[in-house]
């Protein structure tokens, strides 16, 4: 195994494009780490992208924020405008592990790790974040819901790498939750998750939403059904039984050790509706 | 297999190693560097017992290339006692009788001390969601938790 760390992006991806092996690169390193150490993959490659420019830094930019491709979850956490702009993703990152894990793992490296259940992509879904890509053929910008296409599969081409998460600015009088269930109140893996999104007007009206499931199909699941169920209501008792059960019919998880069909079913509905409750409040709606 | 040579700090001394690409932090810090207080307990991340700072960051060096110390600070659980003397935090984990078999305890100081460098004046709440990732097969917790409040109070008295 070859340890490269360059300087710049356009060294990186030459690694990645040139090597015929096997290739894998390390930002925070706490889901390649685990790879190595079970012997899950055995890397001819590994490129730490952790000395490029501009990789660990949150930028401000157009209302909204920047996030570098090696930018730890703690980091997220301490960045006031960003947990001010968009709290449901930063909570959703602070989920994923321990402390520790927080001082390392990334936005970008939970995206590329490509689990179903992965805590920060559901809440990335519902801020339309954007995956800016640097590869061969030069640089390109993908929502982050096209980034998943699979357990563990990407989008993503030989060679290109995901250098920063972009997320949008929003309009006055939004907010955003996300929310998972686990049999226990830490280090655990998302056994279904939820996250929401919307925007509502001076009367407490929900003017646009949008509602993603994590954990209950191959990828990460949008549910357009659940978010007209809301839109045009103030999250009266109707519209949130709507959108629970919008939810738990676009369920197609698998059953393991972690959950059922039927548990993970009932309870990604359970999770939507109680973080559609707190976007809510996030947005200034009082109910 | 060519090695990696690293130039790093630990504990505030200059160190210099060399590694293999594959190997961890923990290794190096255990068998090359000879620094054993930081412990394997699962090798994934999960235990807590290979907890150390980079750059002041409290991470598990299980989950750390040895490559990737080049130019950062490492701290780690040698460095907490001025010579003989224990930090605060030692003192009420041996005062409480907060350990049993100790395989935890590194980890645990390490991580403690992040905390109290972050907040001084954690709730406990906040210190067991802090230390969520240091795992004990011993105490229950409630010792260790009762040792880190009592090292808060002396140390914002001192």
């Amino acid at each position: 195994m070859r340890f490269e760390s360059p300087d710049t992006i356009e060294q990186a991806v030459e690694l990645l494009n040139t090597c015929d092996g096997i290739s894998r690169l390390l930002a925070g390193g706490t889901d390649v780490l685990v790879q190595l150490r079970l012997a899950l993959v055995e890397p001819d490659l590994i490129v730490d992208i952790k000395n490029i420019a501009g990789m660990r830094n949150i930028t401000a930019e157009d209302g909204g924020f920047r996030i570098g491709a090696a930018v730890s979850g703690a980091e997220m956490g301490e960045h006031e405008g960003l947990v001010a702009l968009w709290p449901g993703v930063v909570e959703a990152m602070e989920l994923v592990g321990s402390t520790q894990v927080q001082g390392r793992a990334t936005l970008a490296g939970n995206l590329c790790n490509a689990s179903p259940a992965a805590d920060s992509v559901p809440a990335m879904v519902v801020a339309n974040a954007v995956a800016r890509i640097v590869g061969p053929n030069g640089t390109r910008d993908c929502p982050v819901i096209d980034i998943p296409v699979g357990p563990s599969k990407t989008s993503l081409a030989k060679g290109e790498v995901i250098t920063s998460i972009y997320l949008p600015a929003r309009p006055d009088n939004s907010g955003d939750a996300y929310l998972r269930f686990i049999p226990r109140t830490e280090m655990d893996i998302a056994v279904s998750s939820a996250g929401v999104n919307l925007t509502i007007d001076s009367a407490g009206v929900v003017t646009q939403a949008q509602v993603s499931l994590g954990a209950v199909a191959p990828t990460v699941l949008v549910v357009d059904d659940a978010a007209k169920a809301i839109i045009g209501t103030k999250l009266d008792d109707d519209a949130i039984s709507a959108l629970q059960a919008a939810c738990s019919a676009a369920c197609n998880p698998i059953d393991d050790k972690r959950g059922t069909v039927e548990f993970r079913t009932k309870t990604a509905g359970v999770m939507a509706k109680r973080a559609a409750l707190i976007a809510y409040s996030r947005a200034g709606g009082s109910k | 297999m060519s090695k990696i040579h690293v130039s790093t700090s630990i504990n505030g001394d200059a160190v210099e190693y060399l590694c293999d690409p594959s190997e961890t932090l923990l290794d190096v810090l255990r068998n090359r560097v000879g620094l054993t207080g930081a412990k394997e307990g699962c090798g994934s991340g999960d235990c807590g017992a290979c907890s150390v700072e980079l750059d002041g960051r409290l991470v598990c060096s299980c989950l750390v290339l040895a490559a990737e110390a080049e130019g950062k600070e490492v701290s780690t659980v040698e460095g907490m006692a001025d010579g003989e003397k224990l930090h605060v935090l030692q003192q009420k984990i041996l005062d409480h009788a907060a350990l049993q078999c100790g395989v935890c305890t590194p980890g645990i100081l390490v991580a403690a001390k992040a905390l109290l460098e972050k907040n001084p004046d954690p709730t406990e709440t906040e210190v067991r969601y802090w230390l969520a990732g240091n795992l004990c097969r011993c105490t229950g917790y409630d010792k260790i938790i009762r040792a880190v409040m009592d090292a808060a109070a002396e140390m914002r008295g001192a």
